[in-house]
């Protein structure tokens, strides 16, 4: 031992490296300083490891050691059979599986949602991966291109004509409801205590309505003559592809620097010329399954999915209306939000399947499934609007002032500096509600669409299949599959949370 | 003088009941460089953020290089094209790099080609002396260099006049002089330049004329010499005997 009380010490030689007396690296060291290094730490340890031995083990013992793997009907998955009590009975998921997948689909048709899932997944894998180059051709076949395609890849049927049908048509129906609503003011007319008025105004109208009518003859006139060609749809499509291109033409710029948009818009429409090949949707398409056939997993991913990629516009849309300084669109998005919250999913489900129909005119039907579809997008979209909101309220009034000192307009302030920033906030949030949306879907099943866990209950009531533990196997396996998916949104919000915040590291 | 290039005549703003800036009448000449002081609450701020129409003002007319800005602030887009402002928290957008901080206006309001836009902002951050750090976030800079970085984002846009909204209060002294020292190489070049400041050392050496603001009005307006030797209105010589002691 050196003395080193007096003032000046030199080293004369050097101390050799030497091991800890007590190891604090390794398992054992994790032991020592983690698991045992106090009487509380101790005790918790104890506890955690019973709460595992009482969780784990028994799981396992049912999920795989007690469980039966193969068999033909309920006689394999019975003790008196099999010789030990019996866990899990795999086999009756696995004769089940069609079914929890396809619900009532048609057996010849399921390759059809066999191809939509592989597109979906093809189209959305190269979308989450940050280093894929071109993420807007990706997102524009995914978000547009993607949901009309899997609408006639599932649901079938064809088209009888494009956008100019569809144009005529749908201003002829907006011109029939003004004169519609013309006569009707002209008839009440006859009776009313303020008949004169009643008769001007309804005059007014008819004559507004005959008006339209004229201005828009040439386009139902071109429609008609169309529709009698021997190729409707596609002489339509030429017409359409051929007055949209030229559009998009003179908008950019026309021959000086129209060149870009009138390409783009050509290749997109021979695009649409080869789905529509493709498809056979000019010959009346793939044969119709009604939605009311769909089920299992295919309805769980059309809702969830479908949900979550609307509710997210509508929330910003409902978000940024609430903070507007426009009294109208700010009470709207007031009451829009409050109303949707106030009101339980299932409240909602029921009333739009069963009295959405009793108050819409008599022709005018909307297919179940869009109307659930459209109940839990608006549902989503107001929880949504406040997470988003949340977002917006942390973001400092200075940062709009900066924007607008230079010179950006609203919107361009709201998408570029605000709305970008706002959002990486609230990351965690929305993906909550994305998550507790997945989990949502399964409400549906009460109003008699079959969903993944719809689909599970009405297999149980199959004799076939009737086994003591029937019930247990199948939720856990439906709880499996939930969790694959809930854990993966959650594990790939983290990542895209950590990447977007790379700012806030210094 | 020649035609002014801001000119502000008969400036009235009220917050609710509260009469904040009151018969305001200041014309600044081209390359002209004024400091305004005056105690805190005494309407400085407020005043220069209504020449770039972020505050709204209820009386008066504000006319910025022949375009003019009344009450119901029509041409405010064009106005804010031509002015740049720096702000006392810097207002650098967190979520963008420095040299995105620089290009986002230029390309997103002038419609300027995304190489050229990135070119004149290197251009502009040499001139800051941080070209180095183009590709950092804000939140890596210090408050210093966050400052400079915020000047070169406003002069992207080649506004005609500059204001500055007590730019070196928020920051710790080593720090302020190299704002300084970026904001008087500006002036040397021949900015148009309106500072609201504390730092009584650049208006001495910078300004061509100081204006001392309280409650809302403007109450001596002279050279920075005459203004600092022999101030005229008692209110003055009591704020000036406080501050420079």
């Amino acid at each position: 031992m050196t003395d080193i009380s007096s003032s000046s010490f030199v080293r004369q030689d050097l101390l050799a490296e030497r091991p800890a007396p007590i190891k604090t690296t390794g398992f054992i060291g994790l032991v020592r300083t983690r698991l045992f290094n106090s009487p509380t730490n101790i005790l918790l340890t104890i506890v955690g490891a019973l709460l595992l031995w009482f969780t784990v083990i028994p799981s396992v013992r049912f999920l795989i050691v007690d469980a039966v793997w193969s068999g033909q009907d309920r006689t394999a998955c019975l003790a008196e059979n099999a010789g030990f009590a019996v866990g899990a009975c795999w086999p009756y998921i696995q004769a089940k599986l069609p079914q929890l997948i396809y619900g009532f689909y048609p057996e010849a048709e399921r390759w059809r949602v066999d191809l939509t899932m592989l597109l979906a997944v093809v189209l959305l894998l190269p979308l989450l991966v940050p280093r894929l180059p071109a993420k807007g051709l990706n997102a524009g076949l995914f978000f547009v291109a993607f949901p009309v395609v899997a609408f006639f890849l599932l649901h079938g049927g064809g088209i009888k004509g494009f956008g100019l049908s569809w144009t005529a048509g749908l201003l002829q129906l907006f011109d029939e409801s003004i004169i519609g609503a013309g006569q009707a003011l002209l008839s009440l007319s006859k009776t009313s205590a303020i008949a004169p008025l009643l008769w001007v105004v309804g005059s007014l109208i008819v004559l507004v309505g005959t008006a339209i009518s004229w201005l828009i003859f040439p386009l139902t006139w071109l429609r008609d003559y169309v529709q009698v060609m021997g190729q409707p749809v596609w002489a339509d499509f030429g017409i359409t592809a051929a007055i949209v291109s030229l559009i998009a033409f003179f908008l950019a710029g026309g021959i000086r620097t129209g060149g870009r948009a009138l390409a783009s818009s050509i290749a997109i429409f021979i695009a649409i010329a080869i789905v529509i090949k493709l498809m056979g949707l000019d010959r009346g398409g793939l044969p119709i399954v009604t939605t009311n056939l769909w089920g299992g997993l295919l309805v769980t991913l059309v809702v969830s999915v479908t949900g979550i990629v609307t509710s997210l516009p509508i929330g910003i849309a409902l978000a940024l209306g609430r903070r507007s300084t426009i009294p109208l669109i700010r009470i709207f998005s007031i009451a829009f939000i409050e109303f949707w919250r106030g009101v339980p999913l299932i409240t909602v489900l029921f009333f739009a399947t069963y009295m959405l129909p009793l108050f819409l005119p008599g022709n005018f039907t909307v297919d179940g499934l869009v109307r659930a579809l459209i109940g839990i997008a608006l549902f989503t979209g107001a929880y949504q609007a406040e997470n988003v909101r949340g977002g917006l309220a942390a973001i400092p009034r200075g940062q709009g002032e900066a924007a607008a000192a230079l010179g950006l307009s609203w919107w361009k302030t709201t998408s570029l500096i605000v709305l970008p920033q706002a959002l990486r906030h609230v990351i965690p949030n929305l993906v909550n509600s994305f998550i507790s949306l997945f989990k949502d879907t399964s409400l549906v099943s009460i109003v008699a669409l079959f969903d993944l866990l719809g689909s599970l209950r009405a297999s149980f009531s199959d004799p076939k299949w009737s086994t003591p533990s029937t019930a247990f196997t199948g939720f856990a396996f439906a709880g499996i599959i939930y969790f694959i998916f809930c854990f993966g949104m959650s594990r790939y919000s983290l990542f895209v949370e950590r990447r977007l915040n790379a700012h806030r590291r210094s | 003088m020649s035609e002014p290039i801001v000119k502000i005549s008969g400036l009235n703003k009220w917050y609710g009941e509260f009469h904040v800036l009151r018969d305001i009448d200041l014309a600044v000449a081209k390359g002209e460089r004024i400091v305004i002081c005056g105690p805190s609450g005494s309407g400085k701020s407020t005043l220069i953020r209504c020449i770039n129409a972020l505050e709204e003002f209820q009386e008066g007319e504000i006319v910025v290089d022949g375009i003019e800005l009344g009450p119901n602030l029509k041409h405010v887009d064009a106005v804010r094209r031509e002015v740049g402002m720096v702000f006392q928290s810097f207002n650098l957008f967190p979520h963008l790099t420095v040299l995105d901080n620089c290009t986002l206006a230029p390309i997103w309001v002038r419609n300027i080609p995304k190489k050229d836009a990135e070119a004149t902002a290197m251009k502009f951050l040499e001139r800051v002396k941080i070209p180095h750090q183009a590709n950092k976030f804000p939140g890596q800079m210090s408050g210093g260099q966050q400052q400079r970085v915020a000047i070169a984002r406003a002069l992207t846009m080649n506004p005609k006049v500059m204001l500055f909204d007590e730019p070196t209060s928020a920051l710790d002294p080593e720090m302020v002089k190299e704002v300084l020292d970026t904001m008087v190489d500006l002036a040397e070049e021949g900015m148009t330049m309106l500072v609201v400041t504390h730092e009584m050392g650049f208006a001495r050496e910078v300004a061509n004329r100081v204006v001392f603001m309280d409650a809302g009005q403007i109450i001596e307006a002279n050279t920075p010499r005459e203004f600092f030797a022999a101030p005229r209105h008692a209110r003055t010589k009591l704020f000036l005997s406080q501050i420079l002691r």
